[in-house]
């Protein structure tokens, strides 16, 4: 069109409205930009969020305390005599060694605010240290002995930007701190005992052991139930079922099953485990079965996307040579789609470690102390751990339940990880 | 013989059939001048052994089991003298705990009626004779089993057809477990719910505005008779599904769009797996998250500007519940939009449309279907999300809609009425079950539209 000619109308007002068009197109632009940097800036915040809270609970205050294993003041006279150590005053030995070391202090009340320094279960570490090393009655020994969790989060605030947290440590208390790392005998160490303990109402002792223990024997009971019964009904499903109402029906509850709220199968568990079967209450083995009910859509849905992956001349190929097809299924198709049913089911296992809402139900709850030992030993697990550190009031186990989150989700990102490596590795086109 | 060591002798048992099959016929190929000769393979003539040895067995010896301990506590109770005899069930177990921990010797004999001594003497001998009785009759039917089939064997046996066929009828099984599951659930949930309903009315619990679920155990403890009215809950649930669907399906939704139509591959690559990762996370550290940082924060906020807010609102629970179903939403709005055909954008563009008017007028239209269903699923799961509501929104059931203050959910009211004692005969426990019942029934529902919606969607453009 020439410019001569009279202007087509159209295009003139296609011209008029272009540069709104443009701008237009750049705000939509700009809101998926902006979608995606908010959900970037969430993933991020929640993991700053938690390491920044939670990663000092990896190291944990010591105090070194002089301790003269005196007999008189253990009241032992023969060292290999087990009454005698077991009924020691360690706890008068731990007391002991403050006085000499605060020789100033006097009147009880400061006495006793002197002795909450150091955790109760300093005691206790000197027992097995008496016991390990007898020869120790009567001499004395520098030791590191753990501090009571005030004085962790005191000791540990005095550098922060925020100023030191004092919580409940009285002025006293500060001083007598300032005296210790003037003196160099208070210090932080790896906290060992975060990884091997179990749960405890002194934040200072509480660690993770039991309830990492509690989640792998847990882990286990699912895997074995979900991992055979999930693959047979997806290889039922894919290869032999007859196209009937029957097999629609299992298809429909499947499906749907897989979008059931978990705490639904919470109410299973304790309905019809519980208080038909009178499976005991709290130990794996219930946490597992749940689990695994639970975990099974997942394992079945991934293992037949794995099934119809493998080509149908497979199955042909295996036929014609004259395999009976059972045969075919579990010589050619099963080997072939292994890779990605691991995958799933290493999915379905992450989600698994990762549930708590279920478990609440069926007495997984408990405190407990002592790591479990068997499949019938009362447990909790890791996430069950940390709902229950989150709702403890002491300001220790913020730190303590942030660290265990760290710890949750170190396992499943591994365990993620090791699923797409997997598929990468062992995927194939054909 | 105790159970364990019972079913490893089974599995040697079965182990032995096995051998002793595949020997045989190793022996009638022998005879016909090859292995080519015998019908099925060895290995399938051993398994049938095996089979007819450990089958029967063990399902006797589950069959056994399930009966065992109320054949015995009918029989202690029949020698019970009629002076001691429970007359209700928590009686009953009363006297059935008792009896167990003196034949285990946990309570000491001293003081106790001779009539219970007996009962826990013959609570001992029972058990020890059904355990014996359970030993024998099992071996004997392994034993039998396994020598049937080893005797019916012949060149001609259709082994492998058979053992295929237990191996197919142990994958339907195996299949139909997913129905058994729904049953179970609908059963545990209707069954108590039944009970609930008779004690307080189906109207009350559905139209009722007032929720306090304390009953009073003794008639002359305070606190109130209960009542169950659960419409704060619904309200509650629904206040929070709203607010993280508010963030959700935003989010969400333009960062699918922004991912499958603008982003290169590398952009992909790299922010596709990142968002990945929140729904990777476990619900119990989202609501770590929100009750311990987003929650003060909102509070803090709102203070300085003016506003009273609760440090358990709404608003931390429902924003935090968002982030989650985030990734949830824009993979299933990523698949859909994919499953446009190129087809209608190029025509589109074709026509001189721009990017951003073909996706919103041709795009999303084409892709609605699919994007309703998605988020259909996704307020069914924010229905249904139970940690972050238990750890960061409240207990009180206030009917509110106000995003700052308090509110209580389905979900929490679950939690709080199963954790801890629980007893099966009050109202109180029983309730959990009927919300159980109602979460069950809303969140199948939405999830059968939803993937009615999908699945049709998806036909129309295969």
């Amino acid at each position: 069109m020439s410019k001569s000619s009279k202007p087509n109308a159209t295009t003139e007002r296609i011209r008029q409205t272009l540069a709104k068009r443009y701008r237009a197109e750049k705000r939509f632009r700009l809101y998926g930009v902006v979608a995606i940097l908010f959900g970037l800036l969430c993933v991020a915040t929640l993991f700053v969020d938690i390491i920044g809270k939670g990663h000092g609970a990896f190291r944990q205050t010591y105090i070194q305390l002089s301790v003269d294993y005196d007999a008189d003041i253990l009241g032992i006279s023969d060292i290999n005599d087990a009454q005698q150590l077991a009924l020691a005053d360690f706890s008068g030995l731990v007391k002991k060694s403050l006085r000499t070391r605060f020789s100033d202090v006097s009147g009880r009340k400061d006495k006793r605010q002197l002795y909450r320094l150091v955790s109760n279960s300093a005691e206790y570490d000197l027992t097995d240290r008496l016991k390990t090393a007898p020869a120790l009655l009567g001499q004395s020994e520098k030791r590191w002995v753990l501090a009571d969790d005030d004085i962790d989060t005191y000791f540990k605030s005095l550098n922060s930007s925020d100023g030191a947290f004092v919580g409940r440590t009285s002025e006293k208390q500060q001083q007598w701190v300032q005296s210790l790392i003037d003196a160099g005998q208070i210090e932080l160490r790896f906290n060992s005992q975060f990884f091997s303990n179990g749960d405890s109402r002194e934040p200072e002792q509480a660690g993770i052991g039991g309830a990492i223990v509690g989640s792998l024997f847990t882990l286990f009971i699912t895997l074995a139930l979900s991992f055979p019964i999930g693959v047979a009904a997806a290889v039922y499903l894919e290869e032999f079922a007859p196209k009937n109402r029957w097999t629609d029906f299992i298809e429909v509850n499947i499906n749907n099953l897989a979008a059931v709220p978990s705490i639904i199968f919470g109410l299973l568990g304790l309905a019809i485990f519980i208080n038909f079967f009178h499976v005991p209450r709290s130990v794996p083995v219930i946490g597992g079965l749940v689990l695994a009910v639970m975990t099974l859509p997942t394992i079945i849905i991934s293992s037949r996307a794995a099934i119809k992956a493998v080509p149908p001349s497979i199955r042909e190929a295996g036929i014609g040579i004259g395999a009976s097809p059972v045969q075919v299924v579990l010589h050619h198709v099963l080997p072939l789609a292994l890779p990605g049913m691991l995958t799933g089911t290493i999915i379905g296992m992450a989600q698994a470690l990762g549930e708590t809402a279920p478990l609440l139900m069926i007495g997984m709850v408990a405190f407990i102390v002592d790591v479990p030992g068997g499949f019938t030993d009362p447990a909790t697990v890791l996430p069950v751990q940390i709902f229950l550190w989150a709702d403890s009031p002491e300001r220790a186990f913020v730190e303590k339940t942030s660290a265990a989150i760290m710890v949750l989700l170190a396992f499943l990102i591994t365990m993620n990880t090791f699923a797409v490596i997997l598929r990468k590795r062992l995927e194939r086109r054909w | 013989m105790q159970t364990s060591n019972l079913i490893i002798a089974l599995l040697v048992m079965s182990a032995l059939a096995y051998f002793f099959g595949y020997q045989r016929s190793r022996g009638f190929a022998r005879q016909l001048g090859g292995v080519s000769n015998l019908h099925s393979l060895p290995t399938y003539y051993g398994m049938r052994v095996a089979l007819w040895c450990g089958l029967p067995s063990v399902l006797l010896l589950f069959v056994c089991l399930a009966f065992e301990e109320t054949i015995i506590s009918k029989m202690l109770l029949s020698g019970i003298p009629d002076e001691i005899r429970p007359t209700s069930i928590a009686e009953y177990n009363l006297l059935m705990n008792k009896i167990e921990n003196l034949a285990s010797g946990a309570l000491s004999s001293e003081g106790v009626k001779p009539a219970l001594l007996d009962a826990a003497a013959a609570l001992g001998y029972l058990r020890d004779m059904s355990q014996r009785l359970l030993t024998g009759l099992a071996m004997l039917v392994a034993g039998g089993g396994g020598f049937w089939g080893w005797w019916r064997m012949s060149a001609q046996l259709r082994a492998r057809q058979q053992v295929e066929k237990i191996f197919k009828g142990f994958l339907l099984l195996c299949a139909s477990l997913a129905i058994f599951t729904t049953l179970g659930i609908l059963l545990s949930v209707i069954f108590e719910s039944v009970r609930f309903f008779q004690q307080v009315p189906i109207s009350e619990f559905l139209f009722g505005l007032e929720w306090s679920p304390q009953t009073a155990i003794r008639p002359d403890q305070v606190g109130g008779s209960g009542s169950f009215g659960a419409v704060p809950l619904f309200l509650g649930t629904m206040l929070i599904s709203f607010i993280a669907m508010t963030v959700a399906v935003p989010a969400g939704l333009m960062s699918a769009i922004y991912l499958a139509e603008y982003a290169g591959s590398k952009v992909r690559s790299f922010v596709k797996p990142a968002l990945e990762i929140l729904a990777g996370v476990p619900t119990v550290v989202y609501g770590y998250f929100a009750a311990l940082t987003v929650a003060p924060l909102i509070r803090d906020t709102g203070t300085s500007m003016g506003l009273s807010v609760t440090s358990e609102s709404a608003l931390a629970a429902g924003l935090v519940m968002g982030i989650m179903i985030i990734p949830f939403i824009s993979s299933l709005a990523d698949d859909v939009i994919n499953a446009v055909p190129q087809t209608m954008r190029d025509g589109s563009l074709a026509l001189g449309a721009t990017h951003s008017e073909t996706i919103k007028q041709v795009i999303i239209p084409a892709a609605l279907p699919g994007i309703v269903g998605g988020v259909l699923l996704a307020v069914s799961r924010a229905i249904g999300e139970t940690m972050i509501v238990v750890m960061a929104a409240g207990l009180a059931a206030n009917l509110t809609v106000n995003p700052l203050d308090t509110v209580t959910t389905v979900t929490v009211q679950i939690v709080t009425l199963l954790v801890g004692d629980q007893e099966f005969d009050s109202a109180k426990t029983l309730s959990a079950f009927a919300l159980g019942l109602m979460l069950f029934l809303v969140t199948l529902g939405l999830n059968y539209i939803a993937l009615r919606v999908v699945k049709k969607y998806r036909e129309q453009y295969e």
